[in-house]
């Protein structure tokens, strides 16, 4: 068994033993060590790619490539490099906390985990696989649990949100197979076999119609997953129905497979495609940037306000990767890694503040700061980090996006970057407002009633959501030279 | 191989009975005549078996074969037809074709 | 230079923060505060020992004091852009080691009396050492981005801090206006480290400020709107700076931010974090200066004049001693800015820029006193309105006789230290624009009657019945009061200009005799007409309010900015611009979503009724369908 194939194989296990578990008690405790040692697999892989970069100056590092279906020339190909290792580590670490703030699951508990676990190996699927063919199938993978997760665990209009969420996301995997399979068709353009491996393709030229017309079918099948404007609309209901558990994962991790996903995909593969298109896609995600930010203003409800502030910090991915330099591509995954950080805390918080106060109102909440200090605190540092303050992850993505964006002199792609710039301002009068009017404030009468103070399993859940984001902040330099010497080739294929 | 009557005349009167029998299906109200018509499209269908396999293929008898077949099978499905609608008649005192259309959407 | 004991100086407060931060309720207030003031007091005594070395050890190398430099790279952005995390000693850096230090240890000291008692006592000493932190980073910074990090970080700081009664609405609101507004000018300071960022192709301060360098001789790497970029990338980060340092129209914030505990007012919003903005453009100063002709620099001499003026008038007008103090902050803010504004490079014409940084020094020390001297009286009669206060001179000797020579410093009479460093700013004015000296002096007298003015209304005045008889604050409280009284009263005397200068050569400073009169003059007419109107209580100020009419109301008003500034953000950003862009995102972008869904199940409700259940009509379609078929095989067939 590889190092990798090992992301597949060890939560199919934990799958299986899951099954056999009788109780919430049994549930929890086997999903915990399940998804420790899913952490512990990610952070060994860290070391071991670490190790194997020094030696080797391959694209992938641990490939493997068995035939899964010859005629169509599909393989079971999997390979990592910098960004796919970070990514990993990012979604081992949210599903571990997921598991944590999910401690006290009464209901179907078995199944529950059991959902989140198949959820997180479509997402390691997604993050390893190097074939067409078999990243969309573990794109599917991992969004068909979501509407279980939100159908049966939501609160709600969980009904109307989870069958939102997921015709929305399969009518983008719609529009994403067609790419796909124009990709694949085009593949053999100079003559060689078709192929859905990403690392033969960008060998091939693939025809510049072929790429004006697929790169926008890719691009958006992706990006809808990623919460580009306008495809955006699932994310605020779904998030708003879902569990606490499961806003944290697909905020915090499903979403950033749209990102990753037109990055190695759309972008590597279609390059004149990109160069054609990008300028359609900057005004979508410079728009959407500010347009979400705005939106996250009036509202009242905090997971809507948490799910517009992804629309805008994840329109500063998309709008990054369109920048098409080094610099911007490297904000562009670190803002991926700090957002889903940043929000899988959020929602965890949001679910700990509504367990005690029973409303995600903000307009009926004050003074928590008095009431449940270290749940409120943290929230200060979570929105402190969001609104980009130095010392957390978010200033060291924003601040290479927004280098990078400049690095492009034309004054219209500036004029671009200057409106996505000014989104700061807007985030920071939309999270001080949250935080002033829950956090500081007079005690309203939500907060008059003594309540729980954080326990064990919810700090430990928060701290491994916090020191990431610290982590990053503070020493930013080892992510960033992982990540740019992994993007090197690719930059260099679209150029 | 009749003599005088050609293959066309015989086609001609079975396909009458066949038309007749779908004429029937559609534009009866009563189950049981509904049944009658069915009776009658399969008839239809036994007996050109009979013709063509007579006129077409004199020295093989799949055709006749075919036919005894269908009287068996039409036998089988009208003693269930009956006790279907003798059934429904218990449950709803009524054999119109339009009182039990709720089989739909 | 030992690099790693400079380090420290930042380092200490941060582990202060740190620890006090995380120990937050498991510590008491004594172990806290001790914890909280030992740290600093080690870094003031690091500071001043950097200062010795600085000046006196290393000294001039080749006729100026050197830049010295050591960083470490802390991200890469491209090739040649990246940030680096470093301390940068000159003179203008250790000047602000020295004030940063001294004021946050007076304060720190004071806050041990002030705070007493209070639940958040712990929680106020770790932000206090976290803003420490943050400003010893801002003036050590050695580039562009390492000082936008430490910007960023005072400012949240100071949002913590002006936040700190957080369950006192007005406290919440000010504490969010402050960062948001700053926060807004830190968007022109991003924009401008960009822009200049890319055209320059570096971050660091050496590169940029080089007069003999690549970037300044040919400053004009492509413009835009008939200004070279770099000149829109200085006016950008001078609107960074002039958020921070609250000129006019982004002063909003500074009056509200005095509902903070007055410590922090003392420390941020008047001696430190303010003057942040004035640093930047001295840091930057060779670049202000070479760019376009100083084209930016002039824009700084007339925003700081209308501020100083501006905020003079206003502060005339208040009756929270707070708030007067603050708007007489963004007055001598003006003062600073304009004399940079006017400043040259070479040798003696760096005059302004000398005595700004000079006034910049004595500033801190008596507004900071000032400030302290507020708290102590607000401390003994729990209030901040004039109108409850009088006579405290009986009951507070110390208090009065410190508040007495800090306003007599920042009125401008000799000896004491305001004196020296306005002169040296109004005669910097003078030889470069009358009309600019014209409004310096007639601030100056603004800023003697309303010193004077709340002087006599704090301490002389009428008699008041007090609940409490108020009494001296405890020893904790007057002794850093003592030290910064004698402070006010003698750095002038401090030969400035022999450290201090743009090209670093220094020069001989000399009172213009003159200027001085006129300057002393106008200062002591001020105290006059104060003395007049205010010693007693009197009908000619309400007879003189009632002449002024109009213009008295809109002085006391704030000149209604306030309410523009309101009327753009809630009619036009919330109301407007947040709420059409949530509306439109539920009704039209979501509506669509759901129009496609609802359009499916409504075209799927039409066509189900040919389901109808009745076998017959299955068998018509059927049939219709075969004979259609035939029909359509025969013809095919037959043609």
């Amino acid at each position: 068994m590889d190092i990798l194939s090992l992301f597949i194989v060890f939560p199919l296990l934990t799958v299986l033993v899951l099954l056999g578990a009788k109780s919430l008690k049994q549930a929890r405790l086997i999903a915990l060590a399940g998804t420790i040692v899913q952490v512990g697999m990610s952070v060994n892989l860290l070391f071991a790619y670490l190790r194997e970069r020094s030696v080797n100056d391959e694209i992938m590092l641990f490939t493997r490539d068995l035939v899964w279906f010859k005629d169509f020339n599909i393989h079971y190909s999997i390979g990592v490099d910098g960004i796919s290792v970070a990514l990993l580590i990012l979604t081992s670490l949210v599903v571990l906390a997921g598991v944590f703030i999910s401690w006290k699951m009464e209901e179907l508990p078995r199944e529950f985990f059991i959902s989140l676990i198949v959820l997180s190996t479509g997402v390691y699927g997604f993050f390893i696989s190097l074939d067409l063919f078999l990243m969309f199938v573990f794109f599917e993978i991992a969004v068909i649990p979501m509407f279980l997760l939100i159908g049966i665990w939501g609160s709600g209009p969980r009904e109307y949100a989870a069958m939102k969420l997921t015709l929305m996301l399969m009518g983008a995997s719609a529009i994403l197979l067609v790419g796909i399979l124009g990709i694949y068709f085009n593949s053999g353009a100079d003559g060689g076999p078709l192929t859905f491996n990403i690392l033969e393709i960008a060998k091939v030229q693939i025809p510049v119609e072929a790429q004006k017309l697929f790169f926008p079918l890719t691009f958006i099948g992706f990006a809808v997953i990623g919460a580009l404007f306008p495809f955006h609309t699932w994310s605020p209901d779904g998030h708003a129905s879902a569990p606490t558990a499961v806003s944290m994962l697909h905020a915090g991790v499903l979403m950033k497979l749209g990102g990753y996903g037109v990055f190695r995909v759309a972008m590597y593969l279609m390059p004149e495609g990109t160069l054609h298109w990008s300028w359609f896609f900057i005004v979508l995600a410079a728009f959407g940037v500010i347009y979400g930010a705005f939106a996250a203003i009036r509202q009242t409800d905090l997971k809507y306000i948490n799910a517009y502030s992804s629309v805008s910090h994840l329109g500063l991915v998309l709008f990054a990767l369109l920048m098409l330099n080094k610099t911007a591509w490297n904000g562009a995954i670190i803002q991926s890694l700090s957002h889903g950080f940043m929000t899988a805390l959020f929602f965890a918080l949001i679910g700990m503040i509504y367990e005690r106060t029973h409303t995600r109102d903000v307009t009926r909440l004050g003074g928590l700061l008095k009431v449940i200090p270290f749940i409120s605190a943290t929230y200060v540092i979570g929105g402190l980090a969001s609104l980009g303050l130095p010392g957390f992850s978010g200033f060291v993505a924003e601040m290479n996006i927004f280098v990078g964006a400049f690095q492009h002199p034309e004054i219209s792609y500036r004029i671009a970057s200057i409106f996505a710039v000014s989104a700061i301002v807007v985030t920071a009068v939309y999270i001080l407002r949250v935080v002033g009017m829950m956090l500081m404030g007079p005690l309203k009468e939500n907060s008059l009633t003594p309540m729980e103070r954080a326990t064990w399993y919810e700090k430990a859940g928060i701290f491994l959501m916090l020191l990431p984001i610290i982590g990053i902040g503070v020493a930013p330099l080892w992510l960033s030279e992982m990540i740019l010497q992994s993007i090197q080739p690719f930059i260099q294929g679209v150029l | 191989m009749i003599e005088g009557i050609s293959i066309y005349e015989l086609l001609t009167v079975t396909s009458i009975l066949f038309f007749i029998g779908i004429y029937g299906f559609i534009t009866r109200k009563n189950l049981i005549s509904v049944l009658i018509s069915v009776e009658l499209i399969l008839n239809a269908g036994a007996v050109n078996f009979v013709v063509i396999n007579k006129y077409l293929y004199p020295d093989v008898l799949q055709g006749m074969i075919f036919s005894i077949f269908i009287i068996a099978v039409a036998a089988a499905e009208t003693a269930l037809a009956i006790s279907i609608i003798i059934n429904l008649y218990r449950k709803i005192s009524s054999v119109e074709v339009r009182d039990v259309e709720t089989m739909k959407y | 230079m030992n690099y790693s004991l400079i380090i420290l100086i930042p380092l200490i407060p941060l582990a202060v923060f740190l620890v006090l931060g995380l120990l937050n309720r498991k510590i008491g207030p004594a172990v806290s505060g001790l914890i909280g003031v030992s740290g600093i007091l080690l870094s003031t005594v690091l500071s001043f020992y950097t200062a010795y070395q600085y000046f006196g050890v290393v000294g001039k190398v080749s006729g100026a004091y050197p830049t010295l430099v050591e960083s470490v790279v802390w991200m890469n952005f491209t090739d040649t852009l990246r940030i680096d995390m470093g301390v940068l000693i000159d003179p203008i850096s250790v000047m602000m080691l020295i004030v940063v230090s001294t004021v946050s240890l007076m304060v720190h000291i004071y806050s041990r009396g002030y705070m007493k008692g209070d639940e958040g006592y712990t929680r106020f000493f770790s932000f206090l050492s976290l803003f420490t932190f943050s400003m010893f980073g801002l003036v050590l910074a050695t580039n562009l981005f390492q000082i936008y990090i430490f910007w960023e970080l005072v400012g949240v700081s100071s949002y913590l801090l002006i936040g700190y009664y957080y369950t006192k609405e007005s406290a919440v609101a000010a504490a969010k206006k402050a960062f948001i507004v700053t926060r807004f000018a830190d968007l022109g300071f991003l924009i401008g480290i960009l822009l200049i960022g890319y055209y320059t192709g570096t971050y660091d301060f050496g590169a940029l400020n080089d007069p003999g360098g690549a970037i300044l001789s040919n400053w004009a790497p492509a413009s835009f709107m008939g200004l070279s970029v770099l000149t829109w990338g200085l006016i950008l980060i001078f609107i960074g700076g002039a958020g921070k340092s609250a000129m006019f129209p982004l002063h909003i914030w500074l009056p509200d931010a005095m509902e903070g505990p007055t410590p922090v007012s003392a420390l941020i919003h008047a001696a430190t974090m303010v003057v942040a903005g004035v640093f930047l453009v001295a840091r930057l100063f060779p670049m202000y200066f070479f760019v376009e002709d100083g084209f930016a620099l002039q824009i700084v001499a007339f925003v700081g004049a209308f501020s100083a003026l501006f905020a003079a008038v206003i502060a005339l007008t208040q009756t929270d001693i707070k708030r007067v103090l603050a708007y007489s902050t963004m007055s001598q803010l003006g003062y600073m800015m304009l004399a940079l504004g006017v400043s040259g490079y070479e040798g003696s014409e760096g005059l302004g820029y000398m005595s700004s940084m000079f006034h910049l020094f004595t500033h801190a020390m008596f507004k900071a006193l000032l400030f302290l001297c507020a708290g102590s009286v607000i401390h003994a009669v729990h209030s901040n309105e004039l109108k409850d206060m009088g006579q405290l001179r009986k009951y507070m000797p110390v208090t009065h006789i410190s508040f007495l020579i800090a306003a007599l410093a920042i009125a401008g009479i000799p000896p004491f230290a305001g004196f020296w460093s306005k002169d040296e700013i109004l005669v910097a004015v003078f030889e470069h624009n009358t009309f600019l000296y014209g409004i310096g002096i007639l601030v100056a007298g603004l800023t003697a009657i309303y010193i004077f003015r709340i002087y006599f209304g704090i301490f002389w005045g009428k008699n008041k019945a007090y609940e409490h008889s108020p009494h001296e604050s405890p020893s904790s409280m007057t002794f850093p009061l003592v030290v910064l009284a004698v402070l006010s009263a003698t750095v002038g005397f401090i030969p400035f200009s022999s450290f201090i200068s743009p090209d670093r050569t220094g020069f001989e400073g000399h009172i213009d005799i003159p200027m001085a009169i006129v300057a002393v003059a106008v200062a002591l007419l001020g105290l006059g007409v104060a003395w007049i109107l205010y010693k007693k209580e009197s009908e000619m100020v309400s007879r003189l309010t009632d002449r002024l009419g109009v213009l008295y109301t809109w002085a006391h008003q704030k000149f209604y900015v306030d309410e523009l500034y309101l009327f753009v953000t809630k009619n036009i950003l919330f109301k407007g611009i947040a709420a059409g862009a949530a509306w439109f995102d539920r009704n039209i972008v979501d509506g669509t979503m759901n129009l496609i869904g609802n359009s499916t199940v409504v075209l799927s409700r039409k066509i189900k009724g040919m389901q109808s259940g009745r076998v017959q009509d299955y068998a018509m379609a059927f049939v219709s369908g075969t004979v259609l078929l035939a029909i359509l095989f025969i013809y095919l067939w037959t043609s």
